[in-house]
């Protein structure tokens, strides 16, 4: 059960699997609480093997009411303790959404800084796995307008793996979005290494006609769809945000300040969308560097489709390349 | 409502489940709404007519005639040093109350909540716990506070509007006011949880109100607590209103009830008796302590005031029923006992009087002196760790307030 120490390849949810593990191993205040993620391991196994190595008292199973985990883990962290609570699905995470906002939330601040709330929620979220509603939402930009919550999202593995280890090290709460359909990919994870801040973008790709803006699943969205323009003649570059609050505007504008132009992707309606709020600031910054209006690609102001049309509704690599199409012919 | 009502709607429970014993097994028995509210209110009726009998779950070991009796589950006994101490906290706790009332009033407060007539439930809980219990509260637990040694005018920082508590839970384990009802019975259990992985022998208590009880967080509450089986007190105080709401729009059984279908004990105690809110609520916490989970109180109580100073409860309920309740004060009954017995002499009561004035004063100074927070506290402690953009608003909206340079802004007015 020694954490890996050299590079690997693993699938991101096996990347988070190694971070809470070395979590538990390092720090004995750290719990894991959750419904199934005991025994099973969690419906995505992400958990798997945690509880059989650190037993039914640091990874709980526990009973199925998200407030209750959420209200518990205040409790638990109020005595000491640091919980890494999963709520099993992003559709399943508002009856906790009370103790998040009011409570999670505003608590230290409540207390003028005399308490700490180190509270990590870990929601897989997004679509494009085939499910059924409420396992396919996008929730991130209600809890990145709360004051109080810290809100991120690892588009690779390796990511995956330290800014969940930077998450459970934070002393404020951190809601954890986990790109659920990317699960499974793979990618280079180097346990040695010395990761950058947590709430910090990374050009994931570097270009000069257009910046894309994405963060969790979006991002490898982004990454084809720049590979596809290049073939066009077209030079995208590519932000990974990697935190919706705080967000990195810095690097964001200092890649606009080059390319002129920005669009914005995540799976998330795009109606007060996070992606509204990057146009807004990135506008103020870069006025006078914009060739055309930043443009936003997502989801629509319906409620997420039945399967068989999701991949209509999910920005893909067509409605990304339509929209910078759109930006490059101003 | 009154005791005899709900004493009224326990009758109405048997009756109604006398009556259709015949269709039904008693246990199961679910009667009509119309049959309910019948049997309701001929138990009601003959409750008034028989003068309301006290109902056999009502713990109880000073009657409103401040009469010592015994009670076959729960016995106290105390010094007279401590009955005088009980009656001590009761009266300042009181005293301070009234005061912020006024101050309310004079409008150096904007609001506050009164615990007029709840004095006894939460001494008698209060004084039950060890320093290293831990306190969970709503937002009216003043008395409870006090045990717990909390400085009163810290209370009143959120209710004058310099802060939303601010002070620091850790120092006397009483944690920060609560006040969207009921969330915090969900935080007393996870820290219950933690003392019990600490393997500490210390308890929890959550307070909350018959209101909260409705709260599916409370529901959540018991659920959690009674599967980990954590250390905590669930110490409901009955007051009978929830702003305007009587007990029986939160619930069809007496709340204390509730605890058996979660798999723990609950008891009803009488919320206006010091000394049986003390032992019982020394025994639940004994319960927590010693590995058997928890344990619901329902305080039977009676807010004698309004809500909050923003209510009128003029226009939910009768003067007649608030004397029923006067006539059973907590405070009261104690000195009746105290002077009967020859427990407490003048010169006590004397002594306590000045010393309740001394301090009305101390707290009337210091909410008048209480400072106004700087203008850039808003932007402090909204983040342990700090966040770039609190940041770039503090720095914005402080070159903002520089624009006025010669202006009150700049002074924080």
């Amino acid at each position: 059960m020694t954490a890996q120490t050299s590079a690997q390849k693993l699938p991101l949810a096996k990347a988070i699997n190694e971070s809470l593990r070395r979590a538990l191993e390092n720090d004995p205040k750290v719990l894991i609480m959750g419904e199934d993620v005991g025994k099973l391991g969690g419906v995505f196994r992400v958990t798997d093997g945690l509880q059989k190595d650190f037993g039914e008292d640091r990874v709980i199973d526990t009973p199925l009411a998200e407030s209750g985990i959420v209200g518990t883990a205040i409790g638990l962290a109020l005595r000491g303790y640091r919980p890494v609570v999963e709520i099993q699905f992003d559709g399943f995470v508002f009856p906790a959404y009370d103790q998040i906002v009011t409570q999670l939330a505003k608590m230290h601040a409540r207390a003028l800084g005399k308490v700490k709330l180190p509270v990590v929620i870990r929601i897989p979220y997004g679509g494009g796995i085939g499910a059924v509603e409420h396992h396919s939402e996008s929730p991130e930009a209600l809890f990145a307008h709360v004051a109080g919550l810290k809100c991120v999202s690892p588009s690779n593995a390796s990511d995956a793996y330290w800014m969940m280890q930077q998450a459970i090290e934070s002393d404020d709460p951190v809601i954890f979005f986990e790109p659920k359909r990317r699960y499974w990919d793979k990618g280079e994870v180097d346990t040695s290494a010395i990761p950058g801040p947590l709430h910090t973008a990374r050009v994931a790709r570097a270009g000069t006609d257009l910046t894309l803006a994405a963060y969790g699943p979006m991002v490898k969205t982004c990454l084809e769809a720049a590979a596809a323009a290049e073939e066009e003649g077209k030079s995208l570059e590519v932000v990974d945000l990697r935190s919706m609050s705080p967000i990195d505007f810095d690097t964001v504008q200092k890649s606009v300040e080059k390319t002129g132009r920005l669009v914005v992707v995540h799976e998330a309606p795009v109606f007060y969308g996070s992606g509204a709020e990057i146009a807004a600031r990135i506008t103020e910054r870069c006025f006078y560097h914009l060739e055309a209006p930043v443009l936003r690609v997502g989801g629509f102001h319906a409620p997420y489709p039945p399967a068989r049309l999701e991949e209509e509704y999910l920005p893909g690599l067509d409605r990304v390349l339509d929209s910078v199409d759109r930006a490059l012919a101003y | 409502m009154t005791v005899e009502s709900t004493a009224a709607r326990d009758e109405a429970r048997r009756s109604s489940g006398k009556r259709t014993t015949a269709k039904t097994p008693a246990k199961s028995a679910k009667p009509t709404a119309a049959k309910k509210t019948a049997a309701r209110k001929t138990a009601r009726a003959s409750a008034k007519a028989s003068g309301g009998a006290d109902q056999p779950q009502l713990v109880q070991l000073l009657t409103p005639e401040g009469e010592r009796v015994e009670h076959p589950e729960y016995s106290i006994d105390l010094t007279a040093d401590e009955l005088r101490g009980l009656y001590r906290d009761m009266v300042l706790t009181r005293r301070f109350d009234a005061e912020a009332t006024s101050l309310q009033r004079q409008g150096e407060l904007g609001l506050w909540a009164s615990l007029l007539g709840q004095e006894a439930a939460q001494i008698g809980s209060g004084r039950a716990l060890r320093d290293d219990d831990y306190v969970f509260p709503t937002y009216r637990e003043h008395g409870v506070a006090w045990c717990r040694g909390v400085d009163p005018s810290n209370l009143l920082g959120m209710f004058r509007g310099v802060n939303n508590g601010g002070w620091d839970p850790n120092t006397n384990n009483f944690h920060l006011y609560t006040i969207v009802i009921g969330s915090q019975a969900l935080h007393a259990t996870g820290y219950a949880m933690g003392v019990a992985k600490d393997g500490a022998d210390s308890a929890v208590i959550a307070y909350f109100g018959d209101g909260a009880s409705s709260q599916g967080d409370v529901a959540e509450a018991f659920t959690f607590s009674a599967v980990y089986n954590a250390p905590v007190v669930f110490f409901c105080q009955n007051n009978q209103w929830a702003i305007s709401e009587p007990t029986e729009k939160q619930s069809r059984v007496p709340i204390y009830q509730r605890a058996q279908g979660y798999g723990f004990p609950g008891v009803r105690v009488d919320g206006n008796d010091v000394l049986a809110c003390l032992a019982v609520t020394r025994a639940a916490l004994a319960h927590a302590r010693s590995g058997q989970g928890p344990m619901l109180v329902e305080a039977f109580t009676y807010r004698m005031g309004a809500h909050t100073t923003s209510d009128d409860p003029t226009r939910y309920r009768t003067d007649d029923e608030r004397a029923a309740w006067e006539a059973k004060d907590p405070i009261l009954r104690l000195r009746t006992y105290l002077e009967k017995q020859g427990l407490a002499d003048e010169e006590f009561f004397a002594a306590l009087e000045t010393e309740s004035e001394e301090l009305g004063l101390t707290v009337r100074e210091k909410i008048r002196t209480m400072p106004d927070p700087d203008t850039m506290a808003i932007f402090e402690n909204a983040y342990a760790d700090g966040h770039a953009l609190v940041d770039e608003e503090r720095a914005q909206f402080a070159e903002y307030l520089a624009t006025f340079a010669d202006s009150a802004h700049q002074e924080g007015n």
